[in-house]
């Protein structure tokens, strides 16, 4: 009957969003177009998911600025949103508990949305039901499946040491998928390649050239604004506004947590947290 | 006497197809250096697309060239849109439309002094402030764009040059600094060339952006959303509008021909 069976795709994409910028919503924007583009996926739902306080990254402003600047920047979106669940977490959460955490949100959705579906027609299916009971233990076909955008430097950064533990990268890229946004200077192929995890999930990873290099860096904005200069039209106006009234990103802001260990690598390597 | 600063308009020549959100950075970008030399004050910018006469492969109409750049710019209190060169019947010089615009500015500078003179006590008082300058906003090709033959007069480069003045903005190399090199005129302004630098990579061209739209894909982020809805309710950047003008010779190139023949 149907030819090509389209998986349903939502993208997560993780990260300090400090701030939010063109580019990263960007990213969602190049994702969508690849994966619909080979003509086995439809992307139905993108999610920002900023990071917690808790990461320790220097310069890093708190969470509900960043949150609330994310969600000023999806507002002429319909189909990205902001998530605050790993921002509201006290400790820093590992990336592949964030997406664990949101495959299982979604999973409970369908799961929900069957059970809607199951009671209304249990009385004329008897047989179906119980069915859907027994597959309930496992992945249906149509549920959507997550995979979490990122730029070609998240990628790299896989190799450096003590920042992700191999598990996680595992996971990451074995059980859920990964898709990365090219960026010059870096080659994510050839990253890929010379990894062996990531070589055998390699049908897992998206990679996805912008041809418009668009690098517009949250650190150079940040900087700009230190030295007082303009950002517009690489920030959404919303954000530009939001950033002026609140005054964020100043010299002492950069200067946050300059001297504290960043949270994945005091957790992985074991260093003492003062 | 604290010394004025010198008011500057910032004018920016082109195709405009279609504005994007990287023109509409090399405004803020110059406005931000400029004001930093201490010498000038930017008290407006000028986006003045080209007329269709340019004849250049894919140029949709001027009268929606014009109406995408003014909804890119109806939230900036600082840069507007200006159609008069779209309007003259044939293509116009660089120089022609900086001599009017130029003309245009101080005119108004002349009106806002009388009227300030005529205020104040009848003795010719000049106002502290001096006449508006303007300058050329440009990118790095742009400068590139003096050596190809045919398609600049060499009196028009030293107008633009050393009458006007240049601010163009490029990424970090020195391709720039190297074209006004190569260009004995260009070089003897340099004084008068100022060179901005954007760190941040956002080379969002409009022929990349037309490419998108030509191929479905999402241009969305690159030009405001204003911008996108006007093009898919004209229905522009198809694959017949970049067949527009092929072949053609570009109305400058065919103007100095021409002018040659005639010698």
């Amino acid at each position: 009957m149907d030819g090509q069976k389209i998986t349903k795709v939502v993208l997560l994409a993780c990260g300090s969003f400090n701030p939010v910028t063109n580019m990263h919503l960007r990213m969602f924007e190049l994702a969508r177009d690849h994966l619909e583009d080979t003509g086995l996926y439809s992307v139905v739902k993108g999610i920002i998911s900023p990071v917690g306080d808790a990461y320790k990254k220097k310069g890093l402003i708190e969470a509900r600025h960043r949150l609330e600047m994310a969600r000023l920047s999806t507002e002429n979106s319909d189909w990205i949103s902001v998530d605050s669940w790993e921002s509201l977490q006290p400790e820093w959460v590992e990336t592949a508990k964030v997406v664990r955490h949101h495959y299982d949100q979604l999973q409970a959705e369908e799961q929900a949305k069957d059970d809607v579906d199951t009671v209304k027609y249990a009385k004329k299916r008897r047989v179906k039901k119980n069915c859907f009971e027994e597959s309930a233990q496992r992945t249906r076909k149509d549920d959507p499946q997550l995979m979490l955008l990122c730029g070609a430097d998240v990628l790299e950064s896989f190799g450096v040491p003590n920042l992700w533990k191999q598990d996680d990268i595992a996971a990451i890229v074995g059980r859920y998928g990964l898709v990365c946004i090219t960026r010059s200077g870096s080659n994510p192929h050839k990253f890929i390649h010379e990894s062996d995890m990531l070589w055998k999930y390699r049908n897992n990873i998206h990679v996805v050239h912008e041809w418009v290099t668009n690098e517009i860096s949250a650190t150079h904005v940040r900087q700009s604004l230190r030295r007082g200069r303009s950002v517009r039209y690489l920030l959404p106006d919303a954000v530009v506004g939001y950033i002026r009234e609140q005054r964020l990103y100043t010299a002492e802001s950069e200067q946050k947590n300059a001297d504290v260990i960043l949270a994945p690598l005091q957790r992985y390597s074991g260093a003492s947290s003062r | 006497m604290a010394t004025r600063c010198v008011p500057l308009v910032l004018l920016a020549c082109g195709s405009f197809n279609p504005i994007t959100n990287q023109h509409m950075r090399l405004f803020e970008l110059a406005r931000d250096h400029m004001n930093s030399t201490g010498q000038y004050q930017v008290v407006g910018g000028v986006v003045s697309p080209v007329s269709d006469g340019y004849g250049k492969p894919g140029l949709v109409l001027a009268e929606h060239r014009i109406a995408m750049a003014k909804l890119a710019l109806r939230t900036s209190n600082w840069v507007t849109v200006d159609d008069w060169e779209s309007q003259q019947p044939d293509w116009t010089e660089t120089v022609v439309t900086m001599r009017y615009h130029h003309g245009r500015i101080l005119k108004e500078f002349m009106q806002i002094t009388a009227t300030h003179n005529d205020v104040s006590s009848g003795n010719d008082v000049p106002l502290s402030a001096s006449p508006p300058e303007l300058k050329l906003l440009c990118g790095a090709d742009f400068l590139e764009s003096f050596k190809i033959p045919g398609l600049w007069r060499e009196d028009h480069v030293e107008e633009v040059a050393g009458r006007f003045g240049l601010v163009c903005v490029s990424r970090g190399g020195l391709e720039p600094e190297r074209a006004v090199h190569a260009s004995d005129t260009l070089s003897a302004h340099r004084q008068n060339i100022f060179h901005v630098r954007e760190w941040v990579s956002n080379e969002t061209s409009a022929t990349e952006v037309r490419r998108a739209l030509r191929r479905d894909l999402s241009v969305k982020y690159l030009i405001p959303d204003s911008v996108i809805k006007y093009i898919h309710q004209h229905n522009l950047y198809t694959r017949d509008s970049e067949s527009v003008n092929e072949g053609a010779m570009l109305r400058p190139l065919a103007k100095q021909a021409v002018k040659s023949l005639d010698d």
